[in-house]
């Protein structure tokens, strides 16, 4: 397998050299963008921090971050799955409309933002640890899980799912002392509620060692956009 | 070439920080390498550095940056400053040539005293009238403009890419326990040296990321009290915000951003009745410093610094501590240049400010 070196290079050039090869790592990374960007066919790994917008468009290759990305991960990825063995910055998966994004540690805002689905894209974004404020704003498609597996006290921030409205957030939560906005509901999820998720989970605990056992004897919560009360906005009263 | 407020450019902007709690002094040579990796936020319209504990031998005395048109404008704001302080040195600030920074103005700084009999006859405590002469020259003397007039600390500021501006102005012959630095993308005005960030008034300078939206209403509260808004910049009012509710408010840092960063009232109401009565006399009382719109900034001030981001985090901001050390800047990349190997980093809540201040004991 390839080795890009990316110390002193400009992203534009490293994603010329990942482009040329088939798989590759590209090693100590330090904040270029748009790595793998729009890229098809092939294994990426990258280590050290990955900067913004890493994986944007990306339209079914692979990246397997050994680090922390930064902010806008995943922009508008079409097809494909990343992989963050470290923590996410702001906005990861934002507009998001198919393919997996699955990280081991935590997120930050407006993780999730405005993801999207359509027919058989249905975009996947499993947060291993908690996230900020906004998890799932204006979200319209796709599904969104976070595990909490650091069992912290606060698994979201404030203002969850403002302005969601499609799509299903899972959270490994009771959420008591969540407040929710009123264009969605929030109730437990049962056994059978949970069934759709549990592939997702399980990919999650084999690429990053958890025990789905352990994972899945909590409480979870299942929010979803309450079609009987549509979208309203946070910012401004119409 | 048209300034700061005579043009309206429809960003991102990239600041760095670092921090010694026990005092130590650095070269500027790690906050310049740190702006590297994010050349890319700022497109060559502004860079500055703010170093705080960099002249010791004259920490009694408040240390002029000035940018001069020429030696006229520059023999005339002389000649006011003589009126109001003892000149203990002039001379100006050391600088490199070199290609990436060209149409440098004069660039002098002054150790100033103010004279004892001229505060007596004005009735105004030190501060104050240093205040006073930084506002006077910036709106009164054309062709000379004040960048900083704090004491033991400086700005250095120019046109141009940030890690640039730090190899003109030679910085890494500068020993801080505190640096702040800034990339510009100048979103609303066309980019000049003063325009440039940090903004500092006394001791506190700001660098800015965002734009915030509130600028006009903060603008014309603070100019109310003696404040005058030049370039039309934000953060430029931020800076004034800030020495107008620590210094003349007494404020503390905590208050201070619970006043520019204040939480929802939805967030206020599910707070403990003292903290609720705090929070919405802090609102109450300083509305119109109330700052909307994205922003994470970083306020220096002697002996520490204060990161904040709007309540909204519409701007990242991301903080690591090795040591005794405090990183913090827009990206985590840039912290990693500075300390490839952390104790830890997270990202701050947006309105929650980080506060980090030298030991207690220890004199900078």
């Amino acid at each position: 397998m390839t080795v890009i070196d990316a110390a002193q290079a400009g992203y534009k050039e490293l994603n010329e050299q990942i482009r040329r090869v088939k798989d590759c790592t590209v090693e100590s990374c330090l904040g270029q963008r748009f790595l793998g960007a729009g890229m098809t066919d092939k294994k990426i790994t990258l280590t050290g921090t990955a900067g913004n917008a890493a994986g944007a468009y990306l339209n079914g290759a692979e990246i397997y971050i050994r680090g922390n990305a930064q902010d806008a991960l995943g922009d508008t990825m079409n097809g494909g799955k990343i992989v963050v063995y470290g923590n996410v910055g702001d906005a990861a998966g934002y507009a998001m409309r198919g393919g997996a994004i699955y990280v081991k540690g935590n997120a930050g805002y407006r993780a999730g933002i405005h993801m999207k689905a359509y027919k058989d894209k249905v975009p996947v974004l499993v947060i291993g640890g908690k996230t900020g404020s906004f998890l799932g704003e204006y979200q319209a498609g796709g599904i969104i899980i976070v595990l909490n597996t650091g069992e912290e006290k606060e698994i979201v921030g404030n203002f969850p799912c403002t302005g969601m409205h499609g799509g299903a957030m899972l959270l490994r939560s009771d959420c008591k002392g969540i407040i929710f906005p009123e264009n969605v509901r929030a109730a437990a999820a049962d056994q059978e509620k949970l069934k759709p998720f549990l592939p997702y989970i399980a990919e999650f605990c084999a690429l990053f060692g958890f025990k789905a056992e352990k994972i899945l004897n909590s409480p979870f919560t299942l929010v979803l956009p309450d079609s009987n009360n549509p979208y309203k906005q946070m910012y401004v009263t119409n | 070439m048209k300034k700061e407020g005579q043009v309206r450019i429809p960003s991102g902007c990239a600041i760095s920080a670092v921090i010694s709690r026990s005092g130590e002094r650095m070269s500027g040579e790690s906050i310049i390498k740190s702006m590297i990796p994010m050349h890319d936020r700022a497109n060559g319209l502004g860079g500055g550095f703010a170093a705080y504990g960099i002249y010791p031998e004259h920490r009694e005395q408040y240390a002029f940056h000035i940018f001069f048109n020429d030696n006229a404008v520059r023999a005339e704001t002389e000649r006011f400053l003589k009126e109001g302080f003892e000149m203990v040195k002039a001379e100006i600030i050391p600088t490199g040539k070199i290609p990436e920074i060209t149409d440098e103005p004069l660039i002098w700084r002054y150790f100033l005293s103010p004279l004892p009999s001229v505060l007596a006859s004005l009735q105004l405590d030190e501060k104050e009238f240093v205040v006073r002469t930084a506002m006077k020259i910036n709106s009164g003397i054309s062709g000379a403009y004040v960048f900083s007039c704090g004491k033991n600390m400086g700005a250095f500021k120019a046109v141009g890419y940030p890690e640039d501006v730090g190899r003109f102005y030679r910085l890494e012959e500068y020993g801080a326990y505190c640096w702040t630095a800034h990339g510009r993308y100048p979103t609303n005005t066309p980019g000049w040296w003063g325009g440039a960030h940090p903004f500092a008034l006394l001791d506190y300078s700001v660098v800015h990321n965002g734009e915030i939206s509130s600028y006009d209403a903060n603008r014309r509260f603070i100019e109310m009290f003696g404040y005058k808004c030049t370039l039309q910049t934000d953060t430029e009012v931020i800076t004034y915000i800030a020495d107008y509710l620590l210094r003349r408010q007494k404020l503390t840092l905590e208050e201070t951003a619970s006043v520019i960063a204040a939480p929802f009232w939805d967030t206020i109401s599910r707070k403990s009745p003292e903290e609720k009565a705090a929070l919405s006399y802090l609102r109450n009382m300083f509305s119109s410093l109330l700052i909307t719109g994205p922003f994470s900034i970083v306020l220096g001030f002697t002996g520490g610094l204060m990161a904040l981001g709007d309540r909204l985090k519409l701007r990242s901001m991301v903080v690591g501590e090795k040591g005794d050390r405090v990183y913090i800047a827009s990206e985590e990349a840039a912290i990693r240049t500075m300390e490839p190997d952390l104790d830890g980093i997270y990202s701050p809540a947006g309105g929650r400010p980080v506060i980090v201040k030298v030991k207690e004991g220890i004199t900078v």
